[in-house]
């Protein structure tokens, strides 16, 4: 508990095969019930069973922006968890285990034990995942919450299983509800209740959803960490909402099936990681030359290669950057939280269908797997759906040209099936009525001008974008620039700079491309010192930032250890960077999972 | 949207009308094709096949990859997507699950298709959309000027191959057979009227099908040119071959010496994937239908999230 109210990290630990993921989700429904905010981040391994995990569940009672600092209750499944996150606890902060199995070492001053006999208390259960739910109960009490809240919170998650499977749940939950109360020490004031409940979802929810909103009618995905959340809702919810969803035999099938089902005039989409991005992109370039609207979305995770499937990292910029050969326009964006993810996926679609160009969303492990409560009346159901020039009669005096050389750029956009409108769309250069001029009738005059016609498209609707700007005190000492995913714990530190008396304020970036440049730059240029935060180790930014603008940061704090940002990271590294001379600042990643 | 009759001055057709011949499915420009080219006995065949049919253009999307093959699309008067070399299957995929109404039909040659393509064959033959695959095998790679395709006989030398072919070739027809694929068959672009009746059997054919057609490529595969097929080619139907009877058909597909067949091989009924899948059960086509969620859709989901 901080003085500002509730703020306070739960976090989980055991091996896969363990069911962490039960409690985590239990408690997160509870709290999102509740009204207390929450951000939940799993660091996992790419493993089925074995391995180690650690969730942590940070809820507060107010929005919050990042999984914290540091742990305030450490739920041990397993020896392992123990002995490696002990020494993080600070005076104040619970151990919870299972006294049967886990030895509690040595426990660092005023770190409050609480051994479950979990023997005992289960009465001689064979269920092995029963320590999962006698933990609930003891959280729950240690909390000062109500056991009626977890009672409905089993209910609801064990329903579907029969009642016999509740009922057991229950019992066992009461259990250590009641072991606890009798044996712990407790939250001096009771968890307290935010003002209405909040909603759950993680970031790939929140972008499949988002196209669902955006009118996406089809799309399709071949399985790859950390997007496959994405594919998952998808398919839940394909029957119900009438959407085509396909798992395909590769990326490279992905992509382009996507092509030809925005062709046919559906709202496309599909979403990868890193490895997958790189087989499509051919497809990218292929939706730029046949002026289709697409959006692709890649989930960063640790490069290169197969690198680490489930650590987070924002290392994909230049490939999003260079996706496909060639010299063309496409919009990339880089939401910079869950709610954003929703809200990007229609924004991006309303421009991708106004251009008539591909569209990239970056999203990373961070945001599309993490946990989130969301407000649900800022979710936006019903987002504006624009589809620019597409099926308004192109041509009252004539032939249609699909790509008419109009003074936009842009020009009207029919689809396959419509009576007289019929033509060919390519990936070879073409001409306006689409017949290619890249073989034996190559024109560099008709080149040139179809170059010049798709850039033009595409400068027409920059000013679509908002333009980056300045959050917090104008007349701040370092500005901090991020992109992506670190608008969170970057607002955070920002929070903790304030309370140390440094005065801080953040650039965030989400619209890569357009970019605004001028604008970045005017704002960077008045900063007194900027420092520039990215989870990647050679400053993809830095590079991007300074070939747009030419300007580059004073400070850079950058991560590249798997591990997300935390923000006491940030707040190190700005005071480090304030006082010495080095540009470059390193945290060190004090949970090692 | 409304749509007014009215000629295309290009090709001089009232394009509101039903096509009066094969003509009328003539494209914009001319096969830039080498005389002599197999692909103008295919691409024949094919406006043959879609006026016989009684098809209007705006109701056809032919989906093509890279070669000299895959130019098909634009001399044919339909819709056309002229896309990346070997996935021409993978676009016509997602263009038939969005509108499926459109009669869709990919073309391409055997690089295309047997080769950097292939992986999407396999997978499409199973998957049983239905979709018609016309793929113009020359046993050579046309485009770019003479190198062995997959097709490409052993020991042929060609342009990458200085010193003769070591790699055995594929074989499309046994390769469709045992992924699934629900119609097999394979023409000779010097039998036009045979391969009419096979382009149309695939189109009517509910679910995927694939028409292997030998087109010679005068210019760059003289190995495999129309004088060695004249001789050897015979047809499964003079042979009485029983479609329903894959053993058969992998059989007569092998068979590479003084006799060569063409013909239907396989056929069965498995139900297509859009007859099966429930998002186009009832409704227009996907690319038709409304955006967006609805109020009570919207609730829904946000209930579960609570
Ligand atoms: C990704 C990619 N690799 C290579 C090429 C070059 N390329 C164009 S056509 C072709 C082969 C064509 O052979 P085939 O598909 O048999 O068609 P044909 O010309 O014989 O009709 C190749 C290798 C390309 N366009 N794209
Ligand atoms: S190179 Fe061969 S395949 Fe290409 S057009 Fe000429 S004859 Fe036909
Ligand atoms: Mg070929």
């Amino acid at each position: 508990m901080s003085v500002n109210g509730l703020d306070f990290t739960i976090g989980i630990g055991g091996a896969a095969g363990q069911g962490i993921a039960t409690p985590g989700n239990i408690l997160a429904r509870m709290f999102g019930r509740r009204g207390l905010h929450l951000y939940a981040y799993n660091a996992y391994q790419s493993i089925i069973r074995g391995g180690h995990i650690l969730l942590s569940i940070r809820i507060r009672d107010q929005e919050v922006h990042s999984h914290g600092d540091g742990i305030d209750m450490l739920l041990c499944l397993n020896q392992d968890t123990m002995d490696r996150h002990l020494n993080i606890l600070k005076p104040g902060s619970w151990v919870i285990y299972n006294a049967d199995k886990v030895e509690p070492g040595e426990l660092p001053e005023g770190v409050l034990a609480c051994p479950m006999p979990v023997g005992e208390l289960a009465e001689g259960s064979k269920n092995k995942l029963i320590q999962n739910t006698i933990s609930l109960g003891v959280m729950m009490s240690v909390l000062g919450a109500d056991f009626g809240v977890l009672q409905e919170a089993l209910e609801q998650a064990f329903g579907r299983k029969g009642a016999a499977v509740v009922e057991e749940n229950v019992k066992m939950a009461r259990a250590g509800y009641d072991h606890a109360a009798a044996n712990f020490e407790s939250f001096p004031t009771p968890l307290p209740e935010g003002e209405k409940p909040l909603a759950m979802w993680t970031g790939n929810s929140a972008l499949a959803m988002g196209g669902a909103a955006a009118g996406v009618k089809f799309y399709c995905a071949y399985p790859m960490s950390p997007s496959t959340g994405v594919l998952h809702w998808f398919a839940n919810h394909a029957h119900e909402l009438g959407i085509m969803v396909r798992q395909v035999e590769d990326e490279i099938g992905v992509a382009n099936m996507a092509i030809g089902a925005a062709h046919s005039g559906c709202r496309a989409m599909c979403a990868t990681s890193g490895g997958g991005f790189a087989l499509m992109t051919e497809a990218i370039g292929a939706a730029s030359m046949m002026e289709i609207p697409v959006v692709y979305i890649n989930v960063m995770r640790a490069g290169p290669s197969t690198g680490v499937p489930t650590k987070t990292e924002q290392g994909d910029l230049w490939q999003a950057l260079g996706a496909s050969q060639g010299d063309f326009e496409r919009f990339i964006v880089a939401p910079v939280n869950c709610l954003d993810a929703y809200n990007t996926v229609p924004e991006i679609f309303n421009l991708v269908d106004k251009a008539q160009c591909p569209g990239i969303i970056i999203s990373d492990l961070l945001i599309s797997e993490g946990t989130f409560n969301v407000d649900p009346d800022l979710v936006d159901l019903q987002p504006e759906i624009n589809r620019g020039d597409f099926l308004v009669d192109p041509s009252p005096n004539g032939t249609y040209l699909r790509y008419k050389d109009t003074e936009s750029g842009i020009s009207p956009r029919v689809v396959p099936g419509y009576e007289g409108f019929v033509h060919t769309v390519a990936t070879d250069e073409h001409d306006e009525d689409g017949v290619i001029i890249s073989d034996e009738f190559t024109h560099p005059h008709k080149r040139r001008k179809s170059v010049e016609k798709r850039a033009r498209k595409f400068q027409g609707v920059v000013a679509d974008v908002p333009a980056p700007s300045l959050e917090g005190p104008a007349d701040a000492e370092v500005t901090l620039l991020g992109w992506g995913s670190t608008y969170g714990v970057i607002k955070e530190a920002i929070e903790i700079l304030a309370e140390q008396g440094v005065v801080a304020n953040q650039l965030p970036i989400k619209w890569i491309a357009p970019l605004h440049g001028d604008v970045v730059e005017d704002i960077l240029s008045s900063a007194k010192k900027v420092i520039l935060v990215e989870n990647n180790h050679s400053g993809q930014f830095a590079r991007y930032l300074r070939s747009e603008t030419g300007y580059s940061p004073d400070g850079h704090i950058r991560k590249y250890d798997g591990e997300p940002f935390m923000p006491h990271h940030v707040v190190e590294g700005v005071l480090e960077l304030m006082k010495t001379e080095e540009s470059i600042y390193v945290p060190y990643q004090e949970i090692i999972v | 949207m409304s749509v007014a009759e009215r000629t295309d001055p290009l090709l001089g057709i009232d394009l509101a009308r039903a096509p009066e011949s094969a003509k009328d499915f003539k494209g914009k420009v001319n096969p830039d094709w080498c005389k002599g080219c197999g692909d103008f006995g295919v691409l024949n065949s094919l406006q043959r096949a879609l006026f016989e049919l009684e098809l209007k253009p705006h109701e056809i999307l032919a989906v093509s990859g890279i070669g000299c093959s895959s130019n098909l699309p634009g001399y044919l008067n339909a819709y056309g997507m002229h896309t990346l070399h070997g996935r021409s299957l993978p676009f016509a995929t997602g263009a038939k699950l969005g509108n499926h109404e459109l009669t869709v039909i990919a073309t391409g040659g055997d690089g295309d298709g047997y080769g950097i393509g292939g992986n999407h064959l396999m997978h499409t033959a199973r998957r049983n959309l239905n979709l018609t695959y016309l793929v113009m095998n020359n046993q050579i790679y046309g485009l770019t000027t003479g190198q062995i395709s997959p097709t490409s006989r052993p020991e042929m030398k060609t342009k990458s191959t200085p010193f003769g072919n070591l790699e055995y070739p594929i074989n499309p027809i046994t390769s469709a057979i045992m992924n699934g694929a629900t119609y097999v068959a394979r023409g000779y672009s010097a039998d036009p009227k045979h391969l009419v009746e096979l382009i149309k059997g695939g189109i009517q054919h509910q679910g995927f099908s694939l028409i292997d057609v030998f087109s010679p490529c005068v210019t760059f595969n003289h190995d495999n040119d129309f004088a060695f097929f004249k001789p050897r080619i015979k047809k499964l139907e003079d042979e009485g071959h029983d479609t329903q009877d894959w053993k058969a058909a992998c059989e007569k597909a092998m068979a590479w010496g003084d006799e060569i067949y063409i013909g239907l091989f396989i056929t069965n009924d498995r139900p297509s994937l859009d007859s099966m899948e429930m998002v186009l059960q009832d409704g227009p086509p996907l690319a038709r239908r409304e955006l967006g969620l609805s109020k009570e859709q919207g609730k829904k989901l946000i209930g579960r999230m609570m």
